[in-house]
């Protein structure tokens, strides 16, 4: 049993040599200018300005929900998929069933304004 | 591959249609402008009506009993006198709704939409004997109610109860799921049959099963609102919009039920003389505590939460009358009878007391506190009048229906040699009587500070005078209905061998 | 070594429960308490995937994907209505949800 573990020894300690030792031949290496934006976390998009966990606008919650909504639902399709062939039309209706429900909840989402960053 | 027939497809045909009108309501309600709302509240009653006349033809050509969908499904007269109680206090509630919604100035397609999805959930509930389609409509009502308690986004009361009765509400699913899950594990199925028959084989006091027990049980309990977890019951009923209210208290109620015999009764029987005990207990503390605490109320929403709490303690006596006999026996088929007769009865009375008091809610009033019924004789002899009638049958005194279920609910008692329960019941009946009169008495005598006569819209109106007629005739001729109701029986009654026909 | 058995899973998802219940009970936060109730939901979830294997049917993960989809819904519907809720009151508190008693 144990030495079924060697392989998976053999790779942390490789793993554990090699990246210290690319970063330190890399900072050998280079030449070194820091400019402010090379510095942030992001190079492009806004200015971070902010602890990221500070209170954020409650909209947020708003696009998690629907996120979470419309994200959990493709849990539905996997069986589906695994056993399209043996399903055949009858599964293919049923499915197009189920999603037309879910694009009627998407369209209702999308009239209301919920997709609206205002 | 086992295709699903045609056949298996009318019997959820009620159910799917309501589901297209419940998704048409949405999208519709999108492009009608607003003062054409109404539009929606005809839809939601249209697909109703659509629905009850599904059920009806389903019941013509019901031989027992159909199963449908690898036996998920289970559409026998239990199932369909359950249907056509969601519907009809479905219905009720949309005449109950629309000039409400008018006053408390929302949107009102989302609420009809969730309305007739709650009585989709409601339906499965009835009619499932697999344990996933029962808490997928579990879920289902139970969300869709949910959003429909904190229907009015701007009042503080309602947002506090939604969240009241969301928390209580999901974590006592989760309760239940996980003894569902437990019971899975010892039968090797989801279907109640099959967990029936493992549970027959196996000793009943196994530490495994009890917990199992102990946990479904928890997540029923919450749900039809027996003491010890009643505390959601009053404070979604008092915040939740009145007409939801209403519906609540009758509807979800009797889907809880529905759910609650069909587990207890018809899977887990063998566990009786395990869960019989508790039942005792809890019903005792139900009509202890929901009776003295509806004593004190000054709020009528809060009063009827109380007094709906005290009904559900009487249903459990007939309850307990049921696990302690034997099937077929008399004192089985008179709880089974009385619980049923009960919950149908209570479906109108109910119904029909929060209508009044849904009327009450004007432009500048808000209409649920005691104070606000003094001298409705006088703004509004009818309803008054009819209030009257609604309170004398929820306290039992005949002629109203009301005094039906209680005589079945104290004769199965008696039968099955419960004196000291039906006693207390007794008792604690006529201590109902008096919180009820308070109510009549705030109506009848106190002098009002308003004299204007009380606007009722015509919904209303109509939605009053369904109950109340529901609420005589029940109580003078019930022949056809207890006939009804027994017919829901044969294939309970012997809970070993139930008999299913394709 | 010992062989992972149905037993263990059952161990750990009671444990799960038994977490999400003292959660639910003690916490003080809203948000907080969804989470527990999402913990009682994923120990129903293991109990019945680990059922299913040991009876090796798929009765049990077809429900477990259902409680998957009914756990969503049940925190979007939740987490709607504290948004509703934190509109009007600004807190997450329980404590501070007062209004309603007796």
């Amino acid at each position: 049993m144990p030495q079924n573990y060697v392989p998976i020894f053999l790779f942390l300690a490789v793993i554990g040599t090699m990246i210290p030792a690319t970063l330190l031949i890399a900072r050998l290496v280079r030449t070194q200018r820091p400019t402010r934006e090379k510095l942030l976390p992001y190079e492009c998009g806004i200015d971070p300005h902010d602890n990221a966990r500070g209170r954020y606008t409650v909209r947020y919650y708003v696009v998690a929900i629907l996120f979470v909504i419309f994200d959990v639902e493709t849990i539905f399709l996997f069986p589906w998929a695994v056993k399209f062939k043996a399903l055949g039309v009858f599964g293919l209706i049923e499915m197009l069933v189920f999603l037309g429900v879910l694009i009627v909840g998407y369209a209702w989402v999308w009239k209301r304004g919920a997709l609206e960053w205002v | 591959m086992k295709v699903i027939s045609l056949t298996e497809y009318k019997l959820m045909l009620p159910m799917l249609e309501l589901v297209i009108f419940a998704l048409g309501i949405l999208l519709i309600d999108l492009i009608i402008p607003r003062d054409w709302k109404w539009l929606n509240a005809v839809g939601a009653f249209v697909g109703l009506f659509f629905a009850a006349v599904c059920v009806w033809q389903i019941q013509a050509t019901l031989p027992g009993g159909a199963v449908g969908f690898s036996g998920a499904l289970l559409v026998d007269h239990f199932a369909v006198f359950f249907w056509y109680l969601f519907l009809a206090a479905a219905g009720i509630t949309v005449l109950m709704s629309e000039r409400y919604l008018d006053l408390e100035d929302e949107h009102s397609g989302e609420y009809y939409a969730l309305l007739l999805l709650s009585v989709v959930g409601m339906m499965c509930m009835a009619a499932g004997i697999d344990v996933v389609l029962i808490f997928i409509g579990l879920e289902l009502m139970a969300i869709s109610t949910y959003v429909l308690v904190g229907f009015l986004r701007r009042e503080r009361r309602s947002n506090e109860a939604a969240i009241k009765y969301f928390l209580l509400g999901a974590f006592s699913s989760g309760i239940f799921a996980y003894g569902l899950s437990i019971f899975y594990g010892l039968a090797g199925s989801t279907n109640l049959q099959e967990i029936h028959r493992s549970i027959l084989a196996q000793n009943p006091r196994h530490p495994v099963i009890v917990i199992a027990l102990l946990t479904t049980m928890t997540g029923l309990f919450f749900k039809i609102a027996a003491v010890p977890f009643h505390q959601w019951a009053p404070d979604a009923y008092e915040g939740a919009p009145t007409s939801i209210s209403g519906f609540m208290s009758v509807a979800v109620k009797a889907a809880a039920w529905a759910m609650l015999l069909r587990i207890l009764i018809f899977a887990l029987f063998p566990l009786r003389s395990v869960y019989v005990p508790i039942v005792v207990f809890v019903a005792i503390a139900t009509m202890t505590l929901a009776n003295f605490a509806a004593l004190s109320q000054t709020n009528t929403k809060r009063l009827l939460a109380y007094s709906s709490i005290a009904h559900v303690g009487y249903m459990l006596l007939a309850f307990v009358a049921m696990g302690t006999s034997e099937p077929g026996s008399p004192a089985f088929s008179d709880g089974f009878k009385g619980i049923l007769i009960y919950l149908l009865v209570y479906t109108f009375m109910n119904l029909g007391a929060f209508a009044v008091i849904t009327s009450l809610r004007q432009r500048q009033v808000i209409g649920d506190e005691l104070e606000d019924m003094a001298g409705l004789y006088h703004r509004a002899p009818v309803e008054a009048v009819l209030m009257l009638l609604f309170l004398l049958s929820l306290a039992g005194i005949p002629p109203a229906a009301g005094f039906l279920g209680k005589y079945y609910i104290f004769l199965s008692l008696v039968e099955s040699r419960h004196y000291g329960l039906a006693a207390l019941g007794v008792i604690y009946s006529l201590l109902g009587l008096y919180y009820y009169l308070k109510i009549a008495n705030a109506m009848l005598i106190r002098e009002s500070k308003e004299t204007k006569p009380l606007f009722v819209s015509i919904g209303m109106r109509c939605a009053v005078g369904v109950t109340a007629l529901a609420t005589i005739v029940i109580g003078i001729y019930p022949e056809p209905f207890i006939q009804g109701v027994s017919r829901s029986l044969p294939t309970w009654a012997k809970p070993t061998a139930p008999t299913l026909r394709q | 070594m010992v062989p992972i058995s149905t037993l263990h899973y059952l161990i750990v998802a009671a444990a799960l429960f038994v977490l999400g219940v003292v959660g639910v009970l003690t916490r003080r936060n809203l948000v907080v308490i969804l989470m527990s109730i999402e913990l009682i939901l994923n120990a129903v979830n293991l109990n019945l995937v680990a059922f299913s294997r040991m009876w090796g049917n798929l009765h049990g993960q077809v429900f477990s994907i259902f409680i998957t989809a009914d756990a969503a819904a049940e925190a979007a519907a939740g987490l709607g209505i504290l948004i509703a809720f934190f509109r009007n009151k600004e807190t997450v508190n329980v404590d501070e949800i007062d209004l309603l008693k007796w």
